[in-house]
């Protein structure tokens, strides 16, 4: 057992002397009666290093991880190539250690690296200004939506059937107290339905959202559902995967207000769903209404270029009751792997993997159109992700995992109307063999 | 170190990269084929840099910074205690790290029993009955804690609108209760510290929905009352939330759910030692007693005694807090933490926690003002009024800290204490660096007497001295792509 104590029984008792009490007891001593724990902690005994690396390890291997099964899942955090210096650096102990930058002159290196990310975000969104991060995908929709409302004081809000579920669930448990009023827009073909959008935008609707790609993998008509928006005076919020961002028109050039997402795919482990990295970007005219953290740049009184946490009347350490959010603790470390990946990549590195992740999942979708017995559902445009339609998918899928082959995800879970419908991801890590082996054993089983 | 790192945009040469992908092995097809034209890419303004380059960026900036493993981080209120190397080497494991959140259930058995047993160890270390491991903060946690509140009050039609909240809370509980449409009412503190009972019974009435409460408070000082407390909001068929970022003081000695808290949240970079990154990423476990588990949030994990489930719905629920089961990477630093320090360590850690602030406070209670003289637990609040009277302020006093290399003290908050100074040392801290720190703060106090023009100006050996914040907000550059002219 070790609690990282470095005081020795002289130290403590030196201290204890100059506290003028006789032992750590009488430290405790007004803790009343009533709520006091009379007896250990039932837990068990503390182990020693080697010991706990050892039971750790052990249910670590109790796993199949996507390093020993090929992984076509997807669905909002995705197994891409992770370069190796990203790690290298995260495990400096002068960014990991640190805390949130509130002593700017020895937090330079945290507070320039939120600004590098803060315009990295920009440059790949096309917005005005992004925020030092938020928890995740879902939360940060949560909070562009909540963004929306202040904005406009409206309270209607339009969720396709088509954006992430998890998200749409986590809009629906936490918006309503805020008095947002959620309504959901049917899909037609894998996409927002257009007419029944139209039907129900009014005069109250703060805000449409829209994914982009979107849960399907499919390509939305942005242009259109922003023009939609904007004749009722709505606000656009895109939900994007910013490495698609490297192949795909930044939602900025359709009109969208508020850019938010998961930044997993930017050089982040997919560790069973986090830690990872929710995004938001927006247009200037909302910068007041930003939640969280945000790094400026100024000067010091050298008059050298300096970074400081900025606009902070916004948040809850400053203004409480009336912040724009409660956010406090953000992902500011996934946020570091980001930049980082986003600097390593550079715009050729970037486009190049959004390139292969739409090249292979074409390549997969041709192969599967082969296989007899399978068929797809959705036409139309999509990007790394498309969903297939398998007969006893269930089954199957099962059976594909005992072969090492994680092939997709059911979507029955949150459609049922999808029942038998496989969402399969496809990224620049999989190569061709793995999905010419997806093919013959998905062939071998429904033969 | 002590020179301007420049922008990694300010670096990039058009042509390099640092990253190079194989092959993709396929026959490729064109995308314009495939995607109408208006929603492919041209311009993207990423920066090109080779991979020495970026090495070299990050590796400066990082040592721009003040972290834990560099020295003393004495921030009150934050937990600074060490971070144990093994909790990132456990974390990083494959067959946790690469682990998609949708993988078949048989395969992430691993996975869903270290989460099952955390919620077990967070269980018997609080005195709660049920958590979920959901809350991705601190804050989140407390949201998800006053949505479990109204879900409770909905359920029995219960009229509530307001959250009481004693005036030396964290700025995120109203903030948190706010965002729950909530009305916020503050109750004072007494001369003691502690909440101010006449003040609570004036407040308290059928539309309270529930007091958040530290304890220990932000003064670092015990609530005496708290079972009188629980009592008086019970009474009304109010809740008790318990603030879970001060748990470090008392794990083994006193629990939350003992004290007759319903709901509580735990920041587990703080007490179980995951690290802060920065800013972030952290995990804030919401705790309930009994009455108020069939409102916890979806996935909640299940267990036959064969297999571990996840069960992704259930009637009653508050719904979803956020995507997929949770930080799980920060979890399992948490879990090995526990797993490292047993029952026993836990104690010892909360032991000497409370140890090192008492120690700090004897010998600095002298030359500061010590407005609640009472043993104190994991921090105490010094007020620097005694040197603002002599032209120097708490702010110049931190600023200089950082000369001697510490982390500066947690200032002005809480708000209830002028010229506030707040002291957590933790316990991974020895007698000797509290030793230097104080002789720190007592070359600084003579420095005050001989030139106080040194204190004020301060620092003076940063990479930067100090910042200009009102440029900051006035002329807002917060994007290298659309900085203000000037």
């Amino acid at each position: 057992m070790s609690s990282y104590v470095p005081n020795t029984a002289l130290q403590v008792k030196e201290m204890l002397a100059t506290i003028g009490v006789g032992s750590i007891d009488e430290l405790f001593a007004e803790i009343p009666a009533g709520v006091r724990l009379n007896r250990p902690l039932c837990l068990p005994k503390g182990l020693s290093e080697p010991e706990t690396v050892r039971k750790i390890t052990d249910l670590a291997d109790q796993n199949i991880s996507t390093q020993e099964a090929v992984c076509f899942l997807g669905g909002g955090m995705y197994d891409h190539y992770i370069p190796a210096a990203i790690n290298h650096l995260l495990l400096r102990g002068d960014f990991y250690t640190a805390y949130t930058p509130y002593q700017a002159e020895i937090s330079q290196g945290t507070l320039q690296a939120i600004y590098e990310f803060q315009s990295l975000m920009c440059a790949l969104t096309g917005m005005d200004q992004a925020n030092a991060s938020m928890y995740e995908g879902g939360t940060a929709l949560a909070e562009a939506v909540a963004m929306a409302q202040t904005q406009t004081g409206r309270h209607r809000v339009l969720l396709p059937e088509t954006v992430h579920p998890e998200y749409r669930q986590v809009t629906e448990s936490v918006m309503p107290s805020l008095g947002a009023r959620l309504a959901t827009v049917p899909m037609e073909d894998g996409v927002t339905d257009l007419a029944r959008l139209n039907e129900m935008l009014d005069d109250q609707t703060a805000a449409v959202v829209v994914q982009y790609p979107n849960f399907f993998g499919r390509i939305e008509e942005l242009d259109e559902i922003s023009a939609a928006a904007k004749r009722v005076g709505a606000m656009l919020i895109v939900v994007a995967n910013p490495l698609a961002l490297g192949l795909l028109t930044p939602p900025a050039e359709f009109g969208a207000d508020i850019v938010c997402g998961e930044g997993q795919p930017l050089g982040i482990p997919m560790s069973f769903g986090g830690p990872s990295l929710g995004f938001l970007a927006a247009k200037t005219a909302l910068l007041r209404k930003m939640p969280g953290r945000i790094a400026g740049c100024t000067r010091d009184v050298r008059n050298q270029r300096g970074f400081v946490l900025t606009l902070q009347a916004r948040e809850q350490h400053i203004r409480r009751e009336k912040a724009t959010s409660n956010i406090c603790t953000n992902q500011a470390l996934m946020a570091l792997s980001a930049t980082i990946y986003l600097s390593l990549l550079g715009e050729q590195g970037i486009r190049a993997v959004a390139r292969q992740c739409f090249q292979k999942a074409h390549y997969l979708r041709r192969e599967l159109e082969k296989v007899p017995g399978v068929s797809f559902p959705f036409t139309g445009p999509f990007y790394h992700e498309f969903v297939v339609k398998i007969p006893q998918a269930k089954k199957v899928l099962d059976r594909m995992a005992k072969e090492g082959v994680f092939a997709g995800i059911a979507l029955q879970r949150w459609y049922p109307s999808l029942s038998d419908c496989v969402l399969v991801a496809v990224t620049e890590k999989r190569t061709v063999e793995e999905m010419n082996l997806y093919c013959q054993l998905l062939g071998g089983l429904l033969a | 170190m002590n020179g301007p790192e420049p922008l990694i945009f300010e670096m990039s040469q058009p042509g390099t990269t640092g990253f190079t992908l194989p092959e993709p092995g396929i026959d490729e097809i064109d995308p314009a084929d495939h995607i109408p034209g208006k929603f492919l890419r041209s311009h993207l303004p990423l920066p090109s840099v080779a991979e020495v380059d970026v090495v070299r960026h990050f590796t400066r900036l990082s040592r721009k910074n003040h972290a834990i493993d560099v020295g003393f981080y004495p921030l009150g209120s934050c937990t600074m205690k060490y971070n144990p190397k093994v909790n990132e080497d456990m974390a990083r494991l494959p067959g946790f790290a690469a682990l998609h959140p949708y993988q078949p259930e048989s395969t992430v058995q691993g996975a869903l029993a270290l989460m099952k047993d955390l919620e077990y160890a967070l269980c018997e270390i609080t005195g709660m009955d049920a958590f979920t491991l959901q809350p991705a903060a601190g804050a989140h946690g407390e949201l998800t804690g006053l949505l479990l509140i109204k879900a409770y009050h909905d359920r029995k039609k219960n009229k509530k609108t307001k959250i009481l909240i004693p005036d030396a809370g964290h700025g995120t509980n109203p903030a948190s209760a706010a965002q729950c449409g909530y009305e916020v009412v503050t109750i004072k503190s007494d001369a003691q510290g502690g909440v101010d009972l006449e003040d609570l019974k004036a407040h308290l009435g059928p539309e309270v929905a529930g007091l958040m409460l530290t304890n220990p408070n932000t003064l670092g000082l015990f609530e005496p009352n708290v079972e009188k407390i629980a009592e008086l909001i019970h009474g009304v068929d109010g809740l008790l939330y318990y603030d879970g970022a001060n748990l470090n003081a008392i794990m083994g000695w006193t629990r939350p759910g003992d004290m007759g808290f319903d709901v509580m949240h735990v920041n587990v970079h703080k007490t179980f030692s995951t690290p802060h990154g920065g800013g972030g990423p952290g995990a804030g476990p919401v705790g309930v007693k009994k009455h108020l588990e069939p409102f916890l949030p979806c996935p909640r994990i299940a267990y036959d005694g064969k297999k571990y489930k996840l069960i992704t719905k259930a009637k009653g629920s508050i719904g979803t807090m956020r995507t997929f089961v949770g930080s799980f990477g920060v979890l399992v630093r948490a879990y090995t933490y526990i797993t490292q320090l047993g029952a026993e360590g836990l104690k010892e850690a909360s032991s000497h926690a409370v140890l090192n602030a008492n120690y700090l406070m004897a010998r600095l209670k002298k030359h500061f003002l010590l407005p609640y003289d009472r043993f104190c637990k994991h921090e105490f609040v010094l007020s620097g009024k005694p040197q603002a009277a002599k032209g120097v302020k708490t702010l110049d006093i931190a600023k200089r800290l950082l000369d001697y290399g510490f982390h500066a003290p947690t200032v002005y908050f809480p708000l209830i204490v002028e010229e506030a100074i707040m002291i957590e040392p933790t316990e991974t801290e020895s007698k000797k660096t509290l030793d230097a720190f104080v002789e720190a703060l007592e070359k600084i106090l003579q420095e005050i007497e001989t030139n106080p023009e040194l204190v004020k100006t301060a620092p003076h050996t940063t990479p930067v001295g100090r910042l200009d914040e009102a440029l900051a907000a006035r002329k807002p550059d917060i994007n290298f792509f659309q900085r203000p002219a000037g």
